[in-house]
């Protein structure tokens, strides 16, 4: 059923303009469905059903609209409300595909905070409720109703259009929609920890709606890498926590537990990409998610691949988080020292010197170089850092174990 | 990111306001909870009692020992407190700094633990 949210939404939006009622309008008939379809069955037109209710919906709202605008102003004679005309059940069904892409660029809109771009994108694009959004992002769901409201009401402020837009404003908003659906999957991903089942929806529905742009933008290399490395990531969830809740690295994983089938996907679609074209970061995260995947074990990663490859995505944009994978890279080709004069250069970055995880990576470097108090007081550092229970519960056990060898 | 605002004070405090001192804090964060749930940024929050309603329970040799008022090293209390989840620390300060406290005593603006995280 939710696949068919942006569908719906995109001919109303068609045939009315108001995003924001329309919008509304929407979520309602997704809620009567949730409930009528389980009691009723599915009707033989699940998206002619939800259309003619979603105009139900619409009409009524902009009847009593209308209503209390006339209460409000007396002397002021209205017409009537348009008259309700049931849609054909597939009326415009070639449509609703490119809709779903304006509508993501509509909900990616560069006037709103990346909060507000992920709530808008889950409920209008991704058909989820206001409730389950809430939910996910564990605050009280009058906050995420009014996070999605003042949206909606900032994009009508913009006099944002329902349209594709084309050139280089295109290839900007779509860049702006591969981060959104990134920052989904990656809240998520990282709270995969637990019984928290709810939020590890987010990934599913992030790779859902990565599904679907990589559909209609089928030659596009970033979308693809995107795709690639969600399913790349993923694959490693059964082992990224052991049964008590904690984090487990990479290089100590299970690998067996690894999702096999998501890695051949993730690697046939970022070998294909990378033939056929243009670079992108996307790509290059995911061929080196490809080079750890395809690994037999941690000691027989092809280092200097990886090594290689955050080179050339340092050369895309230079950023701090990327110089630290490096340095781990260049530790693992080079040895520890290599890897810690490269985080020295870090120190004087103020945007990450006083990160946690730069000091994480010194405690790892430190500690495979052998110097066991440096790595262990370097641990602590971070631990304390953090912001992050599990990782603040696996840095102090790394502190803990190498305290546990001095004894 | 998810930030609580931390409002201390003792009933001393409290007390030293006059009647439309009191009434004019009570506005203050009566607007305040307006706008932070209007932005879509409020959690939660509550007003705590006065330090005279508080119980300290420990438990001594596996039995609950309850005494009267909070631990007596402290000189203020928390008073109030909310949770809001905003864009970045910079915004959880603009809001702490539109608090009336922060004209007085300050409020303190604590990270919460997030409970997810990555492998490293």
């Amino acid at each position: 059923m939710r696949e068919l949210a942006p569908q719906v939404l995109g001919v109303l939006i068609r045939r009315h303009g108001d995003f924001d009622a329309v919008e509304d309008a929407v979520q309602e008939a997704l809620l009567a469905a949730a409930t009528q379809w389980v009691s009723s069955g599915v009707p033989a037109s699940p998206r002619g059903w939800l259309i003619t209710v979603a105009e139900h919906r619409f009409t009524d709202q902009w009847r009593n609209e209308q209503a209390r605008r006339r209460r409000e102003m007396t002397a002021m004679a209205l017409a009537g409300p348009h008259a309700l005309i049931a849609p054909e059940p597939d009326d415009e069904n070639i449509a609703g595909q490119d809709d779903s892409l304006a509508l993501l660029f509509l909900c990616c809109h560069p006037a709103l905070t990346p909060a507000s771009q992920i709530a808008l994108t889950l409920r209008a694009v991704g058909g989820l409720t206001t409730a389950e959004i809430a939910r996910a992002f564990l605050v009280p769901e009058a906050t995420m109703a009014q996070r999605i409201s003042r949206a909606k009401q900032r994009i009508r402020a913009t006099g944002a259009e329902f349209r594709m837009p084309a050139g280089e404003e295109r290839r900007e908003r779509l860049r702006a929609v591969l981060h959104v659906l990134y920052l989904i999957f990656n809240e998520g991903y990282t709270s995969s920890s637990g019984p928290d089942l709810l939020r590890v929806e987010l990934t599913t529905e992030a790779m859902r709606l990565t599904r679907l742009v990589h559909r209609l933008l089928p030659d596009d290399g970033e979308v693809t890498g995107l795709l690639a490395l969600m399913l790349l990531t993923d694959a490693r969830r059964p082992a990224r926590i052991c049964a008590d809740g904690g984090l487990i690295p990479l290089a100590e994983q299970e690998r067996g537990l690894w999702n096999r089938a998501a890695i051949d996907e993730g690697v046939a679609l970022i070998s294909d990409a990378l033939t056929r074209t243009a670079l992108g970061p996307y790509q290059l995260q995911a061929a080196i998610s490809a080079v750890h995947a395809e690994a037999p074990s941690a000691e027989e990663t092809d280092w200097p691949q990886i090594l290689a490859l955050y080179r050339l995505l340092e050369r895309f944009g230079p950023n701090p988080m990327v110089t630290l994978n490096r340095a781990v890279a260049v530790a693992m080709v080079h040895g520890p020292r290599a890897g810690l004069t490269l985080l020295d250069d870090l120190a004087t970055d103020e945007r990450i010197a006083d990160h946690h995880r730069v000091n994480a990576v010194r405690a790892h470097l430190l500690e495979m170089a052998g110097e066991q108090d440096a790595a262990r007081a370097s641990y602590l550092l971070a631990a304390r850092r953090t912001t992050s229970q599990p990782e603040r519960r696996y840095l102090l056990g790394r502190a803990a174990r190498l305290a546990g060898e001095d004894s | 990111m998810k930030y609580m605002l931390m409002i201390f004070g003792n009933r001393q405090l409290w007390e030293s306001f006059s009647e439309e001192e009191f009434a004019g804090v009570i506005a203050e964060h009566a607007k305040f909870d307006q706008e932070i749930k209007a932005s879509g940024e409020y959690v939660g929050g509550e007003g705590l009692a006065f330090e005279d309603e508080v119980k300290t329970v420990k438990v001594q040799d596996g039995v609950p020992v309850v005494t009267d008022g909070p631990f007596l090293e402290a000189k203020e209390f928390l008073g109030s407190y909310y949770i809001v989840d905003v864009e970045s620390i910079d915004r959880a300060i603009e809001l702490a700094a539109k608090l009336p406290a922060a004209r007085l005593n300050g409020v303190r603006v604590w990270p919460v633990m997030a409970a997810s995280g990555t492998e490293m």
